[in-house]
């Protein structure tokens, strides 16, 4: 059976096409990742899954129950982690876990010992009783996480687990979610904008665009069906060349797009388009700096389906 | 219904718990209802006496100060729903199964309490200054249940403002807008027999006057129970539909989320 599944969302804000029909599924225990830039949809499709939003049309499933049908059911089988932390910043770290189970139906010594391991899972003991306005931002999250595990939920919601982190702490949230994921046998929906982070973490991702779904798959897969390498041509100097070698490049391989002085594109063979892209550029006078090549990334993906550099897509 | 008095009591207790955590807010909240007192007793003592049973102003402004604070406390108190909101805690307890209307009522309650807790504490700062609660038992009684009613008024209002607005400044602004124009067409401050007409008219609608006269009533006269007793009703009246309305703009935010 599906832990989640979503069919056709769509749901309008003001002016804004948040979704223009979101759909795909999730399979029980699974990893999955939601991959797309800010303002892709991906956090609207996650308040609609965990019920704080109503769609304006589609349907949704999570655990089994009907998110619009049931949605007090939802509530008792998720966990939601959101993108912005959800600490109450003068409770401490306990009282956040205890309050939270309370609400969840936990009552007594088997909620204080479910605290207790939480705490100790995610490595809060020693701060368990200090007030978490003095947590540190790493801190915070990790409590996130824990309070949306007080009451073992079967599907857990984690909005850009890592934004905001320094690169220390993404590793080490990284190493944690991969802990819980196999601790807690869950079933996980991650959303980020980071592609090495679906790529760590997710077992399959969807990628959202423009409140769609433009493709779904394992990340491997999804490499594999981008035939090709992409070749990175840095040039030596920049004024006025970049537009002349990006014609010229754009001859030769696809999907051409320049960052700075990087101009990348697309080709069937690295070894045989690179002598033959320098010596176009040679022709042209463009003067180059290096050349390198590299088997498709996710960045490489996202470039293909949505014909928009991942970067330069983000908009907030 | 029995969830719903479970979760508002943990909220309740939740909010509570952090706010004895703000040395600086108890401070507020048990030093400033005594500054009110002895300034106001102080500045209008020339005034003289406005009452039937004592030479005192004080016994007076006693119960006037008892209605301001529970007024202004209710009126601020939408402050915490907007932190609450910055800090995304309403809607981790959106995603729980939490029983909605706690969230705010909670807010409410704790209003009330508070109110009622300050009312005590300027009952016995009166008793020190020479105010006696001449309604004894059942006056005591008043105070404690007009100041909560008058506190769950404009807490309700105060938190439909703060969900709609939801930013604090916008916040502080209408609470003064609306805070001292009520206050000063009320009876706080001075008798009604000294009002001006056109105030005196104004004043028959506004709930702080009426748990002003009900608690003057209460402390100062030691009778009028049924006229009292009209403005506990009106009060109750008037709560209920400001925690409707507060519920009505929390909808309006689930809805914009």
């Amino acid at each position: 059976m599906d832990a989640i599944v979503a069919e056709e969302l769509t749901k309008q804000y003001k002016a804004v096409q948040a979704l223009d029909g979101v759909s795909f599924s999730v399979r029980e225990g699974e990893v999955f990742g939601l991959l797309g830039p800010n303002g892709a949809g991906k956090s609207t499709t996650v308040r609609v899954l965990t019920t704080l939003t109503r769609p304006d049309s589609g349907r949704a499933f999570v655990a089994g129950e009907d998110v619009l049908r049931h949605p007090n059911r939802v509530r008792g089988a998720i966990g939601y982690v959101a993108q912005d932390s959800g600490v109450d910043w003068e409770a401490t770290g306990r009282e956040n876990l205890l309050l939270q189970g309370r609400i969840h139906g936990m009552a007594g010594r088997q909620l204080h010992a479910r605290v207790d391991e939480l705490l100790g899972l995610v490595g809060l003991d020693e701060a368990a009783n200090r007030v978490a306005r003095g947590y540190s931002g790493g801190m915070k999250r990790r409590l996130d996480i824990a309070i949306g595990l007080v009451h073992r939920p079967r599907v857990l919601f984690l909005d850009e687990p890592t934004t905001g982190l320094d690169p220390e702490a993404r590793a080490a949230m990284w190493v944690e979610v991969e802990r819980l994921a196999a601790a807690e046998s869950l079933t996980i929906l991650l959303t980020t904008h980071y592609l090495e982070e679906a790529d760590r973490l997710a077992e399959r991702v969807a990628i959202v665009s423009r409140g769609k779904v433009v493709v779904e798959g394992t990340p491997d897969e999804l490499k594999r069906n981008l035939q090709g390498e992409s070749v990175t041509v840095e040039l030596a100097e920049s004024n006025g060349n970049v537009e002349i070698a990006t014609r010229v490049i754009g001859d030769i391989g696809s999907e051409v797009n320049v960052e700075g002085q990087h101009v990348r594109t697309r080709v069937p063979n690295g070894a045989a388009a690179i002598p033959r892209i320098l010596g176009a550029l040679d022709d042209a006078g463009v003067p180059v700096a290096s050349v390198t090549t590299a088997r498709p990334s996710l960045d490489d993906v996202y470039l293909h389906y949505t014909g928009r550099e991942f970067a330069s897509d983000d908009t907030t | 219904m029995k969830q719903l008095f479970r979760h508002t009591g943990w909220m309740v207790v939740r909010q509570w718990r952090n706010l004895m955590r703000e040395p600086i807010w108890i401070a507020m909240m048990v030093i400033q209802p005594m500054l009110w007192l002895v300034l106001y007793g102080q500045l209008f003592k020339r005034v003289g006496a406005q009452g039937p049973s004592s030479g005192s102003y004080i016994e007076f402004l006693t119960p006037g100060i008892v209605a301001m604070n529970a007024f202004f406390g209710g009126m601020w108190s939408g402050m915490a729903m907007i932190s609450d909101l910055d800090r995304h805690v309403v809607d981790r307890f959106l995603a729980a199964p939490t029983a909605r209307a706690a969230i705010v009522l909670s807010q409410v309650v704790r209003a009330g309490i508070t109110a009622i807790m300050q009312a005590a504490i300027l009952l016995l700062v009166g008793l020190a200054l020479g105010v006696r609660v001449h309604g004894g038992f059942a006056g005591w009684v008043t105070v404690f249940i007009t100041s909560a009613l008058l506190a769950a008024v404009f807490a309700g209002f105060s938190h439909g403002i703060a969900l709609l607005m939801r930013r604090e400044a916008s916040m502080i602004a209408a609470a003064n807008f609306v805070g001292l124009p009520l206050m000063f067409l009320s009876s706080i401050l001075v008798s009604v027999a000294l009002m001006p007409g056109w105030i005196r008219g104004v004043a028959r609608f506004n709930p702080v006057n009426w748990a002003a006269r009900a608690m003057r009533n209460a402390i100062l006269y030691g009778g009028y129970w049924g006229p009292t007793a009209v403005y506990l009703c009106l009060l109750v009246a008037v709560a209920a539909a400001t925690s409707l309305f507060a519920t009505w703009c929390f909808r309006a935010y689930q809805r914009s989320i």
